[in-house]
């Protein structure tokens, strides 16, 4: 494994009981770099992250982890390498203010942001500390999401569907708070319905069906691939 | 006026254990998904334990009281360890049917090993006694049940609902897959959990020991009873199972002095009611 690899998923196979969801997944983000799983509802994309941490019924073959075998690790084993998860139903837990939310997540790594400096970055979850996970808007919920695994020193992020349902100026919001990650040296894996969104901010775009890879996309190359990309998203 | 007093003092006291062991119930059972059948039979071994530890190790009631709950609280973590954790991918009617089986055991060995009779545990010398209130006669060891029970209550509900150790197991009662997701170790969690859900029968365990008599089958009298208490208040809530044990309690007392006979049926008809009216009990949410 090279100097520069985070993450290496290789011949991964996924079961959620009987059901054989991944068949043989295989592709690397470098350290820095921001890539996606592009594809149509139902491929695998979701399934793919929850893979990553351990978090389906059965997994085989290779998930490296910044060097480290991580299947036949327990998920909260392998998100103390360092891995930090938005989920697409967000997981909010709606028992807890706002606030516990955010500072829930025991560390998992060095150099997580500090709470003052995350309402800078999302103001409006300051204002609303107080309030109960349940009472939040989705775009709330969605900064929070955020906010709290950046908290946990977090190096490689795994976001899924983070624009789903939200308002464009919300969209625009994230897509900022994204990109400024990406400067600041994160590895993110995007899981992304909104291409729009997803074009303009990663490195490489892989595209997923059948729970596999079937083909991979370069930032440079999309311009003149863009017909081949949208007749595997059926758009 | 002096029957009427004395009744309600006797239910408030009751309340206290329904409260106690209703209390360990819930949190079992929201963050592990057990319903632990076998927490009547942990609370006889409390007192058990105490009532050894004092006929033949000359161990006294207040050690007990720590010495005791903790004990049983490694039983439960053991219990868990090696069996429960087995069962966390079925339908949760294998835990209690489990826990069922573990009951029997745990009743037979005791009834194997010291017969059925009842066994008395002496009122440690320090709460024997009482005052005459006026409109009634207060059994000091009395109070300092209802009064230890609640302080108990009122401290796990301070630390499940204002703390950071609190937030977690909130956080894993609503999602436990997503919670480890997040770097938490929620199977040592719920090993734990387990274990002081289960420590708190214990203790309720060596609180009884000198008020009821200590037999093997003193836990399955009053786990009935406790069960029902779960169900009104609503699976899975602290503060419901708090109030619901002690409004049982006295509302017990209240009938055993207004038309005794139905004292013992009461519990379960307001259980029928409510279950028709808020299937999810009086301070449960719909799952």
């Amino acid at each position: 494994m090279s100097a520069t690899e985070l993450l290496r998923v290789t011949d991964l196979h996924a079961f959620y009981g009987e059901s054989h969801i991944l068949h043989g997944m295989d592709f690397t983000v470098n350290r820095g770099e921001l890539v996606t799983l592009l594809g149509r509802n139902g491929s695998g994309r979701t399934t793919t992250l929850k893979s990553i941490l351990g978090m389906v019924g059965k997994r085989t073959g290779s998930v490296m982890v910044n060097g480290r075998e991580t299947v036949g690790m327990a998920p909260h084993r392998i998100v103390q390498l360092g891995v930090g998860y938005c989920p697409e139903e967000r997981g909010i837990f709606a028992s807890l203010s706002a606030e516990e939310n955010l500072t829930l997540l025991p560390p998992v790594g060095s150099g997580g942001l500090s709470v003052e400096e995350l309402y800078e970055m999302f103001p409006n979850l300051r204002e609303r500390r107080k309030s109960p996970g349940s009472r939040l808007s989705g775009g709330e919920q969605q900064m929070l999401a955020m906010a709290r695994i950046l908290r946990v020193g977090a190096k490689l992020l795994l976001l899924d569907e983070i624009t789903e349902g939200l308002a464009p100026v919300i969209v625009q919001a994230l897509g900022r708070a994204v990109r400024s990650l990406k400067e600041k040296g994160f590895t993110v894996v995007l899981v992304e319905q909104n291409f729009r969104f997803a074009s303009k901010l990663a490195d490489r775009h892989y595209v997923v069906e059948h729970g596999r890879i079937v083909d991979t996309f370069a930032r440079e190359d999309l311009e003149k691939s863009m017909d081949k990309l949208q007749s595997y998203l059926g758009v | 006026m002096q029957a009427l007093f004395g009744q309600l003092l006797v239910g408030l006291i009751n309340g206290s254990f329904y409260a106690l062991l209703s209390l360990g119930l819930s949190i079992i059972f929201g963050l592990v998904n057990v319903v632990n059948f076998a927490h009547g039979a942990l609370y006889m071994t409390g007192a058990f334990f105490a009532w050894i530890g004092l006929s033949s190790l000359g161990i006294g009631y207040w050690p007990a009281l720590l010495l005791s709950p903790l004990a049983v609280g490694v039983l439960g973590v053991v219990v868990e360890r090696t069996m429960l954790r087995r069962l966390y991918q079925l339908d949760n009617l294998y835990g209690l049917l489990l826990t069922f089986g573990l009951t029997l055991i745990i009743e037979g060995l005791f009834h194997h090993q010291y017969g059925n009779s009842g066994n008395s545990f002496p009122v440690p010398e320090a709460l024997q006694g009482g005052s005459n209130l006026g409109f009634m006669y207060l059994p000091k060891y009395r109070a300092w049940v209802v009064l230890v029970s609640l302080l108990v209550c009122f401290a796990s509900w301070f630390v499940i609902e204002r703390t950071k150790l609190g937030a977690y197991l909130r956080a894993g009662t609503e999602n436990p897959r997503l919670l480890q997701a997040f770097g938490v170790n929620v199977p040592l969690m719920m090993t734990l959990t387990f274990g002081f859900g289960v420590a708190l029968a214990g203790f309720a365990g060596v609180m009884a020991a000198p008020i009821y008599q200590v037999s093997p089958s003193m836990g399955s009298s009053l786990i009935i009873v406790v069960f029902a208490v779960v169900v009104i208040g609503g699976m899975g809530s602290i503060f419901g199972s708090i109030v619901t044990g002690v409004g049982l309690g006295l509302v017990e007392g209240l009938t055993k002095y207004l038309y005794p006979p139905a004292a013992a049926t009461v519990v379960f008809a307001i259980m029928a009611v409510v279950l028709l009216l808020r299937p999810a009990g009086l301070f449960g949410r719909e799952k």
